[in-house]
């Protein structure tokens, strides 16, 4: 299963990436997208996630073609 | 009902002008307005210009359910959301919200709603330019109530 992840703004920084394809075999949640991509280190406290554009908690379930977005709080107006 | 993302300067009295012009005289009769722009100091620091980026697609996407829930919540003839993305400097417009209403109740409170639901969640980010030279992501916006 493949997912797609992608990070905005200090987290894009801290990653060093956009945006990756990342081979998501046995995970199962959001957090799990994170744990396996950022290779154990932790999510940085304040994240947000969202699921295909919505935002979504942690735990939420993960499936194949989906795209996880990790980001600091939002910013605008 | 209407969003926009300016890439460009983003003109909010000529928007709202053109906006209002579409919509039905004698509908409305209490037109709110917010814009914000950019200041030129932050924190204590001189601040030269900013970035705004965000997550193209699920920013519209969250700015509809906001004017959707508003709609929900007050009787609005129309709402308009208009934001900037890429790079600003002091002095330049950021951020139009405008709401027209029979009455000032729902035009302002849905107004302000606009606002704060829009600085709560829609996926935009500030990274400012400071007169340093260094570049600095805003953490967190001002309570707005």
């Amino acid at each position: 299963m493949t997912v797609t992840v992608r990070y905005f703004a200090s987290l894009r920084e801290s990653a060093g990436r956009a945006r990756e394809e990342m081979d998501a075999a046995g995970v199962h949640c959001a957090l799990d997208v994170w744990r396996r991509a950022q290779e154990g280190r932790p999510l940085p406290p304040g994240t947000l996630i969202a699921v295909n554009q919505e935002y979504a908690a942690a735990d939420h379930p993960v499936q194949e073609g989906d795209e996880v977005a990790f980001f600091p709080p939002v910013t605008g107006g | 009902m209407a969003v926009h993302l300016f890439a460009d300067a983003l003109d909010p009295w000529g928007t709202l002008i053109r906006h209002q012009q579409a919509l039905t005289a004698g509908q409305f009769g209490a037109t709110a307005v917010f814009v914000g722009t950019m200041r030129d100091f932050n924190e204590g620091d001189d601040v030269q210009a900013m970035t705004l980026e965000h997550y193209p697609g699920m920013t519209e996407r969250q700015l509809e359910a906001i004017e959707q829930e508003a709609r929900e919540q007050w009787p609005l003839e129309d709402v308009l959301i208009a934001h900037r993305v890429g790079r600003v400097h002091p002095g330049d417009p950021i951020v139009l919200t405008a709401v027209w209403s029979a009455h000032r109740q729902a035009a302002f409170e849905s107004c302000r709603f606009l606002m704060e639901a829009l600085k709560s969640r829609a996926p935009f980010w500030k990274q400012e330019r400071l007169q340093s030279g260094q570049n600095r992501w805003v953490k967190s916006s001002t309570p707005g109530m």
